[in-house]
């Protein structure tokens, strides 16, 4: 069955095509869409055509942006961060040269990095802290309140304050948790599992909530602007789970939304407005409004999967990576 | 499993990933830079586990430390490796950069989990494929290895493919009782006499073994191989199968053993089976007794069906398509292979006879 979406709202003709292939992220620095590729470089889509930036020598394993820096993750064990000017700085070299599998962007300029079973964080004093996890993180999110990283790892996940000399907490569940993400009003925080469903906990009472009835692992998730959703790739639609009430999503159930014959990979949260972009993998691109399920088709399918998706730090443009190379932005 | 045809084409577009087994010390470094030396013009990305202590001489390596994770689906034996769930994603960012990957374990290391993650993990199933299970072995001290370490035996009985290394420090009556302690075991893996790893690269990488368009016999495999050495792949070799019985009556030919608790129980029908039996049946055997199978192969003649039916598995996974039609001359014949611990033969046996249609 191939998508058509023919009586939906189309702004495709807005597309400024970036030749990108083997897009791992996209992050924006300013104004300027930057496309992440999976290996060595940064392609900054800027007003005179794509320039690119050697800034590992191997392959890019992880990447976070905070619309002023981009910080990249290498398998050549180095941790380097880019400004807006197109200047890279290495932050940290790996003394045995291990991948640098996740990096997060914390407050204050504090970075968070982890290598083997090792999570470090360098404070934006520049100092260093490090601490050994049971296993392997799969994932890192800094928490919205005090200086906390969140580390998800093999049977739970821990939080951990880099300045202080304290066991960072632990949080079990049985199982392989991967992606980390952490609501913004800092109650909840909730991982994606080598199953495909969530996992979440509140933090004021530790109590368990399970997310499940995906198709396939969740591979991309975030929070809706208001902080009232968690959008989730995973199905073949987008899946809202509502976290406004005091028990969160306990009890209740998702918001269903944007069905489609392809499965929904990407998911990017517009940062001001409840509006949601949905990259599926058949390339089609939908900005999905959170109210009404109201839909704009922003890309069309092509068969190549969406491998990633992001907004500017004001939600005016939206960037995109896919499989088959044509990548691109669109102003909105 | 479903019975649905779908095309094999996906399958030679993922990259092939060959794991090296091995006890401690039986060769499996020698056989891995042996492989990297060799003028093939292949470039691969090889996976070691951190604590190997001899120097691998490739370009691209990466350090796996076997961390294993259990699923969450109520079964016990549905392990994944985590390390190469991320190692392999990470890898195929460039993946322009290799032809093939290689995984080295530790001898310690149980070869199930490696093999769950390509079935078990999207990802890695989607871009990745087992190619097969390479076992190498010490002649001098798999014998007692096969007595003394479980992990030892689970190798053995998992390979698709074993060296038989380090001949050159045995006697001939050693060689062919570990040899045939090694067919108690698995009599279905190719088997390979080495001395320092020293084996044909074709006879190590590109065997398709977890392929179900490759599952053409399923014949045990007897000690003739090395006679047959470059007859590579062998699928034509073997009508004559009868001839390879012969090597019985030799004076000091082939030993029987029977291992106490690892065997193979081998099945088969010229009468067509029963779909309807057929899969509940297979199905709960490998729900119940998963633990204890590690590995089962099956081409299956099902009645009013034009087409071969095969199926592998490893533990509770099971990965089953039609393959092509029933040539004309061809005998419609069921098997089934079983390879595992403790298994309950004559139950096994009861369960697939009345799965006749």
């Amino acid at each position: 069955m191939t998508e058509t979406r023919a009586d939906t709202t189309s702004i495709t003709d807005r597309i400024e095509s970036v030749a990108a292939e083997g897009v791992v992220g996209v992050a924006f620095l300013g104004s300027t869409p930057v496309f992440v590729l999976g290996e060595e470089a940064l392609l900054f889509a800027g007003p005179d055509g794509a320039v690119r930036l050697p800034v590992h020598a191997g392959a890019i394993l992880s990447v976070a942006g905070d619309g002023k820096r981009i910080v990249t993750g290498g398998d050549d064990g180095q941790v380097v961060v880019t400004d807006a000017n197109g200047a890279s700085a290495t932050v940290a070299v790996d003394d045995k040269r291990r991948w640098i599998d996740h990096v997060a962007l914390g407050p204050d300029g504090a970075i968070a990095w982890s290598a083997g079973k090792t999570a470090y964080v360098r404070t934006g004093k520049n100092e260093l802290r490090q601490r050994e996890m049971p296993s392997t993180p799969a994932g890192l999110a800094f928490m919205p309140k005090g200086f906390r990283l969140a580390i998800a790892h093999y049977n739970g996940i821990s939080l951990w304050f880099p300045n202080l000399p304290a066991e960072p907490e632990r949080l079990a569940w049985k199982g392989s948790h991967l992606g980390v993400t952490v609501s913004r009003d800092g109650r909840f925080v909730v991982t994606t599992m080598q199953e495909p469903v969530l996992h979440g906990w509140r933090l004021a009472d530790g109590k368990d909530m399970r997310m499940s009835g995906y198709s396939a692992q969740v591979r991309s998730f975030g929070w809706t602007a208001d902080g009232a959703f968690l959008a989730t790739a995973g199905s073949e639609q987008l899946i809202l789970w509502p976290f406004s009430s005091k028990d969160g999503p306990m009890g209740k159930q998702p918001r269903l939304l944007a069905p489609a014959a392809a499965r929904a990979v990407v998911v990017a949260c517009h940062p001001e407005q409840p509006v949601v972009a949905v990259g599926f993998a058949d390339g089609m691109v939908l900005l999905v409004r959170v109210e009404d399920g109201a839909e704009i088709l922003a890309r069309r399918p092509s068969g190549g999967e969406i491998t990633a998706l992001g907004w500017s730090g004001d939600g005016t443009i939206l960037a995109f990576g896919a499989e088959d190379g044509e990548s691109g932005f669109l102003r909105l | 499993m479903s019975d649905q045809t779908s095309p094999a084409s996906a399958f030679s577009d993922k990259i092939p990933v060959t794991v090296l087994t091995g006890y401690l010390g039986a060769g499996k470094t020698t056989l891995l830079n042996r492989i990297l030396t060799e003028p093939h013009g292949q470039k691969f990305a090889v996976i070691v586990n951190e604590f190997g202590e001899i120097g691998i001489d490739n370009d691209l390596v990466v350090n796996a430390d076997e961390e294993v994770f259990e699923m969450n689906n109520g079964c016990i034996c549905c392990t994944v490796r985590g390390d190469l769930v991320r190692i392999i994603a990470g890898l195929l960012r460039r993946r322009n950069k290799f032809d093939a990957i290689i995984v080295e374990t530790t001898g310690l290391a149980d070869p199930a989990p490696v093999a769950q993650t390509f079935f078990m993990d999207e990802t890695v199933g989607a871009k990745a494929r087992l190619d097969a299970v390479v076992t190498v072995a010490d002649a001098k001290w798999l014998k007692d290895r096969l007595r003394d370490a479980p992990e030892a035996k689970n190798q053995i009985a998992f390979a698709d493919v074993i060296l038989l290394n380090k001949i050159d420090l045995v006697s001939d009556e050693e060689l062919r009782e570990v040899e045939a302690r090694i067919r108690a075991i698995n009599p279905y893996a190719k088997l390979h006499r080495t001395e320092r790893s020293g084996v044909a690269i074709a006879d190590v990488l590109g065997r398709n073994a977890f392929d179900l368009d490759r599952i053409l016999e399923i014949e045990p495999q007897f000690l003739a191989e090395d006679e047959h050495h470059h007859d590579h792949d062998g699928h034509d070799h073997h009508h004559g199968d009868h001839e390879h019985h012969h090597h019985h009556d030799h004076d000091g030919g082939l030993k029987h053993y029977h291992d106490e608790d690892m065997q193979s129980v081998s099945l088969k029908t010229d009468r067509p089976l029963n779909p309807d039996r057929f899969f509940p049946w297979v199905q709960e055997l490998v729900a119940k007794e998963g633990p204890n199978i590690l590995r089962s192969k099956g081409i299956l003649a099902f009645k009013d069906d034009p087409q071969r039916f095969v199926f592998q598995g490893v533990h509770m996974i099971l990965d089953g398509d039609h393959q092509r039609d029933w040539k004309p001359d061809e005998k419609r014949e069921s098997r089934i292979v079983f390879i595992g611990r403790n298994l309950p033969e004559d139950l096994i046996r009861q369960g697939f006879e009345s799965c006749v249609a």
